[in-house]
């Protein structure tokens, strides 16, 4: 993470047609499975381009959300759509990062990383470039050939990264992709997200049951309580560390942590 | 390599055992009096092995097994596949199928005899449908076992129908479909020789049902022999296919009955090679044993 600035360049040089992030929408949504609805009247809007990350209690039907933006799971009532388009189904415009094994372990990371390329058709060589190219930016050049149960957790979780980002989405839905990592770990992969997605443009869905995860990545950051989406706030100076003293960001920290009733 | 020692070494004694029952002519209950020694049916088997009838036969065996075993192989996990996939598949098959799986295959002789034209297409249809459900049930068994978020990780990257079945559901399901595939090589054994017994012109099978009503026991002996070293390296084939095709699997370091597996570098292994006579076997053994478990990711792909 010292090369954010070679990082940054190679960003913008291999993914330039990227357009801009979606627009995902939900409209008086009920949510969940048909026999049963877990989220009622669910209205969100999420900005192109932006960090929404939303937050709630386990079982409050955060991950059932992030399943119906991405396509697998439709609205028992209500809308979803993308830039206004009704959606229909699982689209590589919407890439989802799974909490663990989502990795097909007969793969090896860059096997991984190539799949939704081949699934794009790009041709056999510039695959190997381009998921070469992301592995790098996650910093898994070395374990590029390994299979995936033969390295860490944190280790999977940015070939996860690498492997939705490839795709070049428009947008990146994450359900709680570092739930499972050590403290430690885990900020260390927060910074490492800021990075990779800069300059992709891709708007972020970013799902946890962690509040200073939720206010240090997001632009906004979406309560969910008593299934309902409780409030959506803008987050006081997003993605610095040391925004962890502003007054507002405290303030808002309380705020968030009283709606759980902690 | 010791185990192999072992290995040979168990073979020996079943010799050994037979050998010294048949040649005392044991009549304890049991009778080895008319039994043939080792040393008559290795006379017999010399000699049988030096004329082509008996190359003929094991050709004929082979290529009905092989046939049988393949055709089950592919119908088996395409049949497989479709019903744990398809709701309407599971409706429309499923009670056909499990009407036809008590039946055993040998009692479906009559059944071939009226269908196909020569016996030779019919050895091959029981052949087929011995191995046939084995196959088809371990395959459905593993593909509803699968990982959901393999399937909706590729949904998501606009992988469609073909794609899902390639990349996730077959890599997937491999493991159990070779399951099923090493019970089915076994079977097709059993009733390749019981069919051929029954109807065959050719073959091991019915080379060995021929020397049983000539009262040629040696000969019946050379047969049985022959069906189990067959049926031995068959299913030692499938079993090495299958291994090399899910090397992906997370293995246990765990050695069943061995010391714990400590990594010696290739120097190191060199120099007590040299140093020391006694430690090579060892160090060979170790070798390899890491050359046939260790997991080399391998940049080969299914798609």
């Amino acid at each position: 993470m010292s090369t954010s600035s070679e990082v940054a360049v190679a960003a913008a040089a291999s993914a330039p047609e990227v357009a801009r992030g979606a627009r995902l929408t939900l409209g008086a949504a009920v949510l969940g499975r048909p026999d049963a609805p877990v989220l009622h009247d669910v209205a969100l809007d999420v900005r192109p381009g932006e960090i929404l990350t939303v937050v709630g209690p386990s079982g409050c039907g955060k991950s059932t959300l992030l399943r119906t933006f991405a396509g697998l799971l439709a609205p028992l009532a209500g809308t979803v759509a993308q830039d206004g388009s009704p959606l229909t189904g699982p689209s590589a415009d919407r890439a989802l990062v799974f909490q663990e094994d989502a990795l097909l372990p007969w793969r090896t990371l860059r096997g991984n990383v190539e799949l939704p390329l081949a699934i794009k058709g790009v041709s056999r060589s510039e695959r190997r470039a381009q998921a070469a190219s992301w592995l790098a930016r996650v910093g898994l050049s070395e374990q590029a050939g390994q299979l995936p149960h033969r390295v860490s957790g944190g280790q999977r979780q940015r070939a996860q990264l690498a492997r939705a980002l490839a795709g070049s989405p428009r947008a990146v839905l994450m359900d709680e992709p570092f739930g499972a990592l050590d403290a430690q770990t885990r900020s260390g992969m927060q910074d490492l997200l800021v990075e990779v997605l800069r300059g992709t443009g891709a708007t972020v869905v970013f799902v946890t049951h962690d509040v200073d995860e939720a206010l240090f990545l997001g632009d906004r950051v979406a309560l969910l309580a008593a299934g309902r989406v409780a409030s959506v706030r803008d987050v006081p100076r997003p993605r610095e560390r040391g925004a962890l003293d502003d007054p507002a960001r405290a303030a808002l920290r309380r705020t968030v942590l009283s709606s759980f009733g902690i | 390599m010791s185990r192999y020692v072992l290995r040979a070494a168990s073979l020996a004694a079943a010799l050994g055992l037979w050998q010294a029952l048949t040649s005392l002519k044991v009549d304890l209950w049991l009778r080895f009096s008319q039994f043939p020694t080792v040393t008559d049916v290795a006379r017999a088997f010399a000699d049988r092995v030096s004329g082509a009838d008996y190359w003929t036969n094991l050709t004929e065996s082979l290529t009905r097994i092989l046939t049988g075993f393949a055709l089950a192989a592919v119908l088996g996990v395409a049949t497989g596949v479709l019903v744990a996939r398809s709701r309407l598949a599971e409706d429309l098959l499923g009670p056909v199928l499990e009407v036809i799986r008590p039946i055993p295959a040998i009692a479906l002789v009559p059944v071939a005899i009226l269908l196909f034209p020569s016996n030779e297409q019919g050895i091959v249809f029981i052949t087929c449908t011995a191995a046939f459900f084995p196959v088809m049930v371990s395959t459905r068994h593993a593909v509803r076992a699968l990982t959901p978020v393999w399937e909706e990780a590729v949904r998501t990257m606009g992988g469609g129908r073909w794609r899902i079945l390639g990349s996730v559901v077959l890599p997937g399901a491999l493991p159990g479909i070779f399951g099923g595939l090493s019970v089915g090589i076994g079977v097709s054994w059993i009733c390749v020789i019981s069919a051929e017994m029954i109807s065959g012109q050719y073959g091991v099978g019915y080379r060995t049902w021929q020397d049983y009503t000539v009262v040629n026991y040696p000969g019946v002996f050379v047969g049985m022999v022959t069906i189990g070293v067959l049926g031995w390296v068959t299913s030692t084939a499938v079993e090495l296919l299958g291994r090399r095709l899910t090397r992906w699997l997370p293995r246990t370091s765990y050695v069943p009955g061995g010391r714990p597996r400590a990594v010696v570098p290739a120097a190191v292994v060199t120099v007590a090679v040299q140093a020391d006579g006694e430690s090579q076997k060892q160090s060979d053994a170790e070798q390899q044993d890491r050359d046939g478990t260790d997991q080399e990711a391998r940049d080969e792909h299914f798609v």
